[in-house]
């Protein structure tokens, strides 16, 4: 039974009223993130009033900031007591923040030419999109980078460049397109060649061996062990070098069938010989032929930011490919290329970087001969380049780890072999995984390349720690320069930072 | 470009390595540049300036050694060093001489190895603290937190001075004096030590200078000079006597702006053999006569480098004090040329 007798039946709905107003907009807002509860709302207060106390003391300090004065001195004149930053110093010395105090002015925009190709080369290798045709500048890009900023005859980048080309078309040419009777001579050849060089470096390394341990004396318990440890080891290999030139050669000989080992020695050898013997003269010869010069800049003389982007860009790309394969190699079914790799990434691992500067400054002038003048900038790249691609490896290894055992099988019931399986099935995926943990290695590394301020290089942190802090006129100088150095440092890491999100998701497969 | 030196170069090593290395001058010589370590940075003593041109105290030094050696003292090769790579890099033969000022101790002289070569400068570490503490005497600093550089012989020193007067302290290790001077002026610490000239560099520059007391006590002796390998005798006597040369200049009078005059021949025998006019001192150093009037040339005698980089006329603002000719009451005093 329904009661009909209804006097009022609303024909239309109520339009929606506004929320009360406690319950809208901003106050909304504010209720449900900073004052829900009694402890939500003390914790807001609380930190109101610092960022309230760091806003005082920071903002007028930027807005009394002074541009323009000679010395610190003169700054304190102008604020007259007030509180400000002096950014004076960066109007005066952000050339040397930026390219370093020796290198010269005149050839700035040098660099600035180098940084911009950067960019451009860097394009193909971050976005599918960009048409493929630019990886060739890619490959270009390191014998220009090098020109530009080193500077010295063009004819030196593009000699080498030459013989990279020449070294591949050498590899080629042993490995695939010569018959397998002509490449028994050549194995036998180049077995010979590779045999006795290896002796004779064996024999050499010997006497240096006993030349160490003669300069360490054996003044003192531990520099008589390591003393007898050198003669024992130089021992070792006067017994054993003519042996392992034997063995190595007879190796290298047998393998002539496959044509991989024997082609990748035959190109090592040429490589060799040609920068060795044909390089030098050659280019010279052409440099007094037609100049092609830039002003040539000595490696101690790289430093600011520069010096931080260059040692950041090179040791990352070239730590990339060598951890790849140092993770393949840590893999790998092969006792003694696994044990190498095992080895390295585990003593790389185990040693702090600033150790491995150190060595590279100090302890390798010690077993240089005093005019062998082995750039001290190639020396840290080596050393940086070694410690990432250790810790890269590692994170590649997680991610080949981290693939289900159906991929590998899978591979292998496609019938591919090693290579092809590595490159088409097995890599793709484990890089994909890898992504996260190789950005953070390579953000970690750029800001590590700060350490080389320790071994007197005056790369950003050096710069403001030495030359800038001490000079006379800007002592005391400490918050602007350093507030700068920060700055460039946040915008590139966050850039890498962006980049790797934006990748992880374009390579995104699952699609939920 | 010899780019196969590095490629072969630790095959090399083995060959080159066993050979007995030639004299520094020869090495120099054939170079054509001197190798100097300096430092990083010391207000007034080693600084780039804005154009990355090298300034300094000690900077002088090794531009006068290689004008008596060279004939061109822009032909430097300026090697920064730390605190703790500048033994390493001398001893390595990466440098020919150290002018950083460096305390010459038995140790450094006698297991270190290397041969100092004189003192351009005589330092003492001393205290400086806010004058609001009102200490008046670095005894009474019982108890106090310490701001010093590490790996320096200050820190030995302040171990020594604190351990002697048997109070205690307690150490605040920093790496560079911009740090110190930082965590200093922020209240890190209640004493800054370092060497007294430092001290008064600093406070020089310091917001409000005179909110801060240099304490009387000077704890050690440190005197700061040049210093190459041991071994290398003819090349330790060339750096010797080029900052003699500079030493004895200012005693006899000697400046950049009478030097072209001076060196046409004097009455004064001392100038005359100086200069090279008369004998043939520069001939048994291994160099030619005018060795010397091309180092005074630089930047003039002792006094004026003293004056011009760190003396009172500058923001550094140093007196002579100690670092007077011994006829003015000072310890500077150069054997005589003869």
């Amino acid at each position: 039974m329904t009661d009909t007798n209804v006097s009022f039946v609303r024909t239309e709905q109520i339009p929606p009223s506004p929320p009360p107003a406690a319950e809208a907009g901003i106050v909304k807002w504010m209720r449900e993130n900073l004052f829900s509860s009694i402890l939500n709302t003390v914790l807001t207060v609380i930190a109101a009033y610092v960022i309230i106390r760091l806003l005082m003391g920071i903002v007028p300090w930027f807005a009394n900031g002074v541009w323009e004065a000679g010395s610190m001195r003169e700054c304190r004149d102008i604020l007259a007591g007030a509180s400000g930053a002096c950014f004076a110093v960066l109007v005066d010395r952000w050339d040397h923040l930026l390219f370093g105090f020796k290198y010269p002015p005149e050839a700035y925009f040098r660099i600035v030419i180098a940084l911009v190709l950067l960019l451009v080369a860097a394009l193909p290798v971050l976005f599918q999109t960009v048409p493929r045709k630019l990886l060739l500048f890619t490959g270009l890009y390191p014998f220009i980078a090098y020109w530009l900023i080193w500077g010295g005859s063009l004819w030196t980048p593009l000699m080498l460049l030459a013989l990279f080309v020449l070294t591949a078309m050498v590899y080629r040419l042993i490995g695939e397109q010569i018959s397998t009777d002509m490449r028994k001579i050549a194995a036998a050849v180049v077995g010979l060649i590779a045999g006795v060089g290896l002796a004779y470096l064996l024999f050499i390394g010997a006497g240096e061996l006993g030349f160490i341990a003669n300069s360490i004396g054996t003044s003192g318990a531990l520099n008589t062990v390591a003393y007898g440890a050198f003669w024992l080891m130089s021992g070792f290999t006067y017994l054993f070098f003519i042996p392992m030139g034997i063995f190595v050669g007879y190796a290298i000989y047998n393998s002539y069938e496959g044509g991989g080992l024997v082609s990748v020695v035959t190109a090592l050898l040429f490589l060799y010989a040609a920068l060795t013997f044909v390089f030098g003269p050659v280019s010279d010869g052409l440099a007094s032929v037609v100049g092609l010069e830039l002003q040539a800049v000595a490696s101690r003389d790289l430093g600011g930011f520069v010096l931080n982007m260059i040692l950041g860009t090179v040791c990352v790309s070239l730590s990339i490919p060598l951890g790849i394969a140092l993770a393949l190699g840590r893999q790998s079914d092969m006792p003694l290329i696994k044990g190498v790799c095992v080895i390295f990434i585990e003593f790389i691992r185990g040693v702090p970087l600033i150790t491995l500067l150190f060595v590279a400054n100090v302890m390798l002038a010690y077993f240089m001969p005093p005019e062998s003048n082995f750039d001290l900038v190639l020396r840290v790249i080596i050393m940086i380049t070694a410690f990432s691609a250790a810790y890269i490896a590692e994170v590649i290894r997680g991610g080949l780890a981290a693939l289900p055992k159906g991929q590998y099988e899978a591979a292998d019931s496609l019938g591919l072999n090693y290579a092809q399986a590595t490159r088409l099935i097995i890599l793709p995926q484990a890089l994909k995984i890898s992504i996260p943990g190789i950005v953070n290695v390579a953000v970690g590394l750029f800001k590590d390349t700060t350490l080389v301020s320790i071994i007197s290089m005056f790369d950003l942190v050096g710069m403001i720690r030495g030359p800038i802090q001490n000079a006379t006129e800007w002592i005391g100088v400490y918050w602007e320069v350093y507030g700068f150095g920060a700055m460039l440092f946040f915008v590139v890491c966050y850039g890498i930072s962006q980049y790797s999100q934006w990748l992880e998701r374009q390579l995104q497969t699952d699609h939920h | 470009m010899k780019k196969s030196v590095i490629l072969g170069a630790f095959a090399v090593a083995g060959l080159s390595a066993g050979m007995a290395a030639a004299g520094t001058l020869d090495d120099v010589k054939a170079r054509g540049q001197l190798n100097c370590g300096v430092t990083t940075g010391v207000p007034g003593f080693a600084e780039p300036d804005a154009n990355g041109v090298w300034q300094g105290f000690d900077v002088a030094v090794c531009r006068a050694v290689a004008a008596a050696v060279l004939s061109d003292s822009n032909a430097v090769q300026f090697v920064p060093t730390t605190g703790k790579t500048r033994f390493t890099a001398l001893a390595s033969g990466e440098i020919d001489m150290l002018a950083r000022n460096t305390t010459w101790t038995f140790s450094r002289d006698v297991d270190l190895k290397f041969e100092f070569t004189g003192v351009n400068y005589y330092d003492g570490q001393g205290f400086m603290i806010p004058k609001e503490l009102g200490v008046s005497s670095a005894k009474d600093l019982d108890g106090a937190t310490v701001c010093i550089q590490t790996g320096t012989t200050t820190e030995l020193n302040l171990a020594d001075f604190f351990r002697s007067n048997n109070i205690s302290y307690e150490p605040v290790p920093i790496e560079t004096g911009a740090e110190a001077v930082q965590q200093y002026t922020a209240g890190a610490c209640d004493v800054y030590t370092t060497d007294a000239s430092a001290l008064a560099a600093q406070r020089a520059n310091f917001e409000d200078p005179d909110a801060h007391v240099i304490m009387p006590e000077i704890i050690s002796k440190e005197p700061l000079g040049p210093l190459v390998r041991h071994g290398d005798n003819e090349w330790g006597d060339i750096v010797r006597w080029t900052l003699n040369a500079l030493i004895t200049a200012e005693e006899l009078g000697v400046t950049s702006a009478n030097l072209a005059e001076l060196a046409g021949g004097t009455n004064n025998p001392e100038i005359n053999r100086l200069l090279g006019t008369e004998g043939d001192l520069g001939g048994m150093l291994g160099l030619d006569g005018d060795w010397a009037e091309r180092a005074i040339g630089v930047a003039g005698n002792y006094g004026e480098i003293f004056a011009t980089n760190i003396g009172e006329e500058t923001p550094i603002g140093l007196a002579r004090g100690l670092n007077a000719q011994y006829t003015d009451g000072g310890l500077i005093y150069s054997p005589p040329f003869r």
